[in-house]
């Protein structure tokens, strides 16, 4: 990519001390509560916010500038900060001249994205993108702070490309609270890419297209691999719904809630010949298997998570496993075993220390130096502290690219017959699925429907109080929930949280993905909303 | 760097030196030196409410008490963290504090690990000169995680503080004068119509039995529970929490300041998320689906269905017809093990995650 590698490049201690936060697609009070809280910790000291967002979310209310941009046009908003900051001068051109590559293609193609243009795509006004540019640019310490607002577009990957450019501009990037930091949204989903659960590359970011590491993990295991790249889950459920797929083994998961297009989710998994699914409830992803097999919580096992600053933590067991489940880990074993492969591992201890040994990165972490605190990858070496942020000096991939993306309209927004933008998301109160906080008495307690956010223009033109409950369509299903009416979100868009199976929004929302990450567009389709008489 | 001054002082006649700017409290605990407190809380400004961290600092023939917490430490300075004025004091403020708070330690869910409680023990006070009955009670409301006992607050502002400096959600105040005051929502209402979150910062903060949370109520005192330090299962930011266990059950959460990355903050989630674990709706037994419906089968019957079955597809399709999804509900050693067992066993590269979801 832009660096050379795919993860936040600043610490959650060095939050705090960040002089500017340009906060874009991202809502960490309520899905990252405790960075949140360390924003906050900013904010007390005078930390300038600049939030970009089409709800006015908590930082939007306490922020110096709020950028209200429309679902899907973040493109437009970042090139033209580039524009700005380049045409007033504000770029630093030692940087520049260093430590990147490819940026005179970049300045001409920004030369054209103005403010006014941008304007009439984001709905913006000129003069506060003007004044982000110059905000951003000229601070200190300014971080840019992003999640799945930004990524979860068909042009997803080209919006982080597109920040990165910010980065590379000013030369914000590579020093104590000053970079490029995506959140990630689940407790070990940094863990699961950084395991190797990718179709291209084995654990530690290791390509299968080179030869010599397949090469090493085929002497390692003692068996012959596939060098055939394999298949992301948006292709897997492409050929289940051709009919062209016939086994799959679920761990975790809940795609019938958590993919986009549900029926064609469903459809997909009945075209399976064979369904396992290992879960600590009945998920709605479960109702379709053959077999299902009873996992252990988080509480009932040992092992380690690694949070999204890269920091490997010890998970440890604090209780037996629940009836007659069983930790995921066992079970793989186990499954492993009947089928003919040894896997005789005694405890997780055994699992880590082969995943250190096969990763240069992980070589240095084993169980006994992260008894305590955990330790954050890279980390090669048992000597070595491990690393608080990435890029400092040098990106992993040599000098850092400008990228020139043009803007590339969202596979779907509104239109004469769904007039309104939908984007889903998460809540403070309750987590994806809901699986687990809807069986916890506190999270219910605060919410325990599905609700849409509607601007309350909208809501006056379609004679829709607050309270009430309305049907919500888009093209490829229908749903009802609670309308929330206020001005927390832009005009012409709704909102609805994710977590609700008996409303669940991902009836709604469309299976297109990202060209290069796959993932889907969650933050826009065109929807429309109806009064139930 | 900028690089800070340091400042020299005596404390308890060991001779120290500290950073410019720290507090008398933050140069005696550096060097071991104990002072107690019940209002102070590293993460939270200072607020010198409590009285109890007074020390006596030297001035020539006049020494004056003065509150550690909040007095920041200067050049020169000789203090003196347990003169006999000092502990008088100190045993007096407890006298005080203790006229306004019933002696119910019997019964309280907070026996144990209650400051109040220590100090008491420690200063020797077991009765109050002063009159005052302590009013109020448990409260009864609907409230499912927090319970609050007017009673048992000692008004160190803990919770009030942390809801506003830290969460930034006001939410809770001071209300009322004199032995009326206590802590609260505006007109009394009910903690879910105000601003609160439930993050159960200020039950994690209170130094007594003011605050607790309501699910542990009855079920042990907390050195009855083995407290298993753990990383949070929700979102991202991986916070460090204790899962408080008796038996085969997890209690509680609690956590602790100091601990990285949240430094003893927890969320909603992370506090009060984890009722889930003993759910009823758990799946206990492998089940297999038997014309159309699902029966309950021995591991060996479920695993040996799974191991034929997957044979079966490879050896009549190829391995590029399963798949395996994993997710971030797995351990780090458990999502290894899923693509090892899917390149290894299944013999073919189709593994994926919800990192696109």
């Amino acid at each position: 990519m832009s660096f050379g590698s795919g993860s936040m490049t600043n610490s959650i201690s060095e939050i705090k001390d960040c002089k500017l936060i340009f906060l874009i697609g991202g809502n960490p009070t309520e899905a990252h509560p405790i960075v949140g809280l360390e924003m906050k910790k900013a904010l007390r000291k005078g930390c300038t916010f600049v939030v970009a967002d089409p709800r006015r979310i908590w930082f939007a209310q306490h922020a110096k500038l709020y950028l209200p941009v429309r679902p899907g046009s973040d493109n437009w908003l970042l090139n033209a900060m580039a524009h700005v900051i380049i045409s007033e001068g504000l770029e630093n051109k030692e940087f520049i001249k260093t430590r990147t590559e490819g940026y005179e293609e970049f300045k001409a193609f920004v030369k054209d994205i103005t403010t006014e243009k941008a304007s009439e795509y984001t709905g913006i006004p000129a003069e506060d993108i003007r004044q982000a540019a110059g905000l951003y640019a000229t601070s200190e310490k300014s971080a840019i702070f992003y999640t799945l607002g930004i990524t979860e577009h068909t042009c997803g990957t080209d919006n982080v490309r597109t920040i990165a450019n910010l980065a590379l501009l000013t030369g914000h990037i590579g020093k104590h609270s000053t970079g490029v930091n995506p959140i990630r949204g689940q407790n070990n989903v940094q863990g699961a890419t950084d395991m190797g659960c990718l179709p291209d590359r084995m654990h530690g970011y290791q390509y299968l297209s080179d030869s010599a590491v397949v090469d090493k993990f085929e002497k390692a295991w003692g068996v012959k691999l596939s060098r055939t790249q394999g298949a992301t889950s948006p292709t897997m459920f492409e050929r289940m719904s051709k009919g062209q797929f016939k086994g799959l083994y679920v761990i975790g998961e809940d795609p019938v809630m958590s993919e986009p297009n549900q029926n064609y989710t469903i459809n997909g998994l009945n075209n399976l010949d064979f369904l396992v699914v290992q879960d600590i409830f009945m998920s709605e992803t479960a109702k379709y298997a053959d077999v299902v097999l009873p996992a252990a919580s988080f509480a009932e096992k040992d092992g380690t998570f690694t949070n999204t600053e890269r920091r490997v933590q010890r998970v440890r067991k604090a209780i037996n496993p629940i009836g007659n489940s069983k930790p995921d880990w066992q079970i793989i074993c186990e499954l492993s075993n009947l089928m003919g492969y040894k896997m005789d591992f005694p405890s997780p201890k055994e699992i880590w220390d082969e995943i250190a040994s096969l990763a240069p990165m992980f070589a240095g972490i084993n169980y006994a130096r992260i008894e305590h605190n955990g330790i954050q990858w890279p980390c090669p070496d048992t000597k070595h502290p491990g690393t608080k942020f990435l890029h400092e000096g040098k990106f992993t991939r040599g000098p850092g690219k400008f990228f020139v993306l043009p803007y590339r309209a969202p596979a779907e927004s509104a239109d004469k017959d769904y007039p309104l933008i939908l984007s889903t998301g998460r809540t403070l109160y309750h987590y994806n699925a809901g699986t687990m906080t809807r069986r916890s008495a506190g999270s219910t307690y605060k919410t325990n429907d599905c609700f849409v956010e509607i601007h309350q223009v909208d809501a006056s033109e379609l004679g829709i109080f607050d309270g009430e409950t309305v049907k919500i369509a888009t093209r490829r299903g229908e749903i009802t929930a609670r309308a929330e009416v206020s001005d927390k979100v832009k005009k012409g868009v709704i909102w609805i949280p994710m977590h609700f199976v008996e409303s669940a929004v991902n009836k709604l929302t469309k299976d297109a993905y990202d060209n290069i990450t796959q993932t889907a567009e969650y933050k826009v389709c065109g929807a429309k909303l109806e009064k139930i008489i | 760097m900028v690089m800070v001054p340091k400042i020299k002082l005596t404390i308890d006649g060991k001779a120290t030196e500290i950073a410019k700017g720290k507090t008398i409290l933050q140069a005696a605990n550096s060097i071991g030196i104990n002072i107690p407190t019940l209002c102070h809380d590293p993460r939270l400004e200072p607020f010198a409410g409590c009285r109890v961290c007074m020390v006596e600092i030297e001035r020539g023939n006049t020494n004056a008490l003065i509150t550690s917490c909040n007095t920041e430490a200067t050049d020169g300075m000789t203090i003196r963290t347990n003169s006999e004025k000092v502990l008088k004091t100190r045993k007096m403020v407890l006298e005080l504090i203790l006229s306004d708070h019933p002696k119910d330690c019997m019964t309280c869910e907070k026996c144990g690990s209650c400051k109040l409680q220590d100090l008491a023990y420690e200063y020797n006070v077991r009765e109050s000169r002063f009159f005052e009955q302590p009013d109020g009670g448990v409260v009864n409301d609907r409230n499912p995680v927090i319970q609050k006992d007017t009673s048992k607050c000692i008004l160190c502002g803990r919770c009030v503080r942390i809801c506003a400096e830290i969460q930034q959600d006001y939410a809770i105040d001071f209300k009322n004068r004199g032995f009326d005051t206590e802590t609260g929502t505006p007109f009394g209402k009910s903690l879910l119509d105000t601003t609160c979150v439930l993050c159960g910062q200020c039950v994690s903060t209170c130094p007594v039995g003011s605050l607790v949370e309501k699910q542990a109520v009855g079920k042990g005192r907390e050195w009855e529970f083995k407290q298993v330090k753990t990383t949070c299962a929700y979102c991202g930011v991986g916070c460090t929490m204790y899962l408080n266990v008796t038996g085969n059950q997890v209690v509680k959460v609690t956590s602790k300041v100091g601990t990285i990355p949240n430094d003893g903050n927890l969320c909603i989630k992370g506090r009060f998320g984890y009722d889930f674990i003993h759910h009823p709706d758990r799946l206990k037994q492998p089940l297999v689906k038997k014309n159309g419906k699902f029966e309950e089968a021995t591991w060996d019957e479920a695993l040996n269905l799974i191991a034929t079955k997957f044979r079966e597809i490879k050896a009549k399709h190829g391995p590029e017809h399963i798949g395996v999804f994993s997710s971030s509900r797995c351990t780090n050693e458990e999502n290894y093990l899923a693509m090892k067992f899917t390149r290894a066993v299944i013999g073919t590269n189709n593994v994926d995650q919800c990192a696109r979801t």
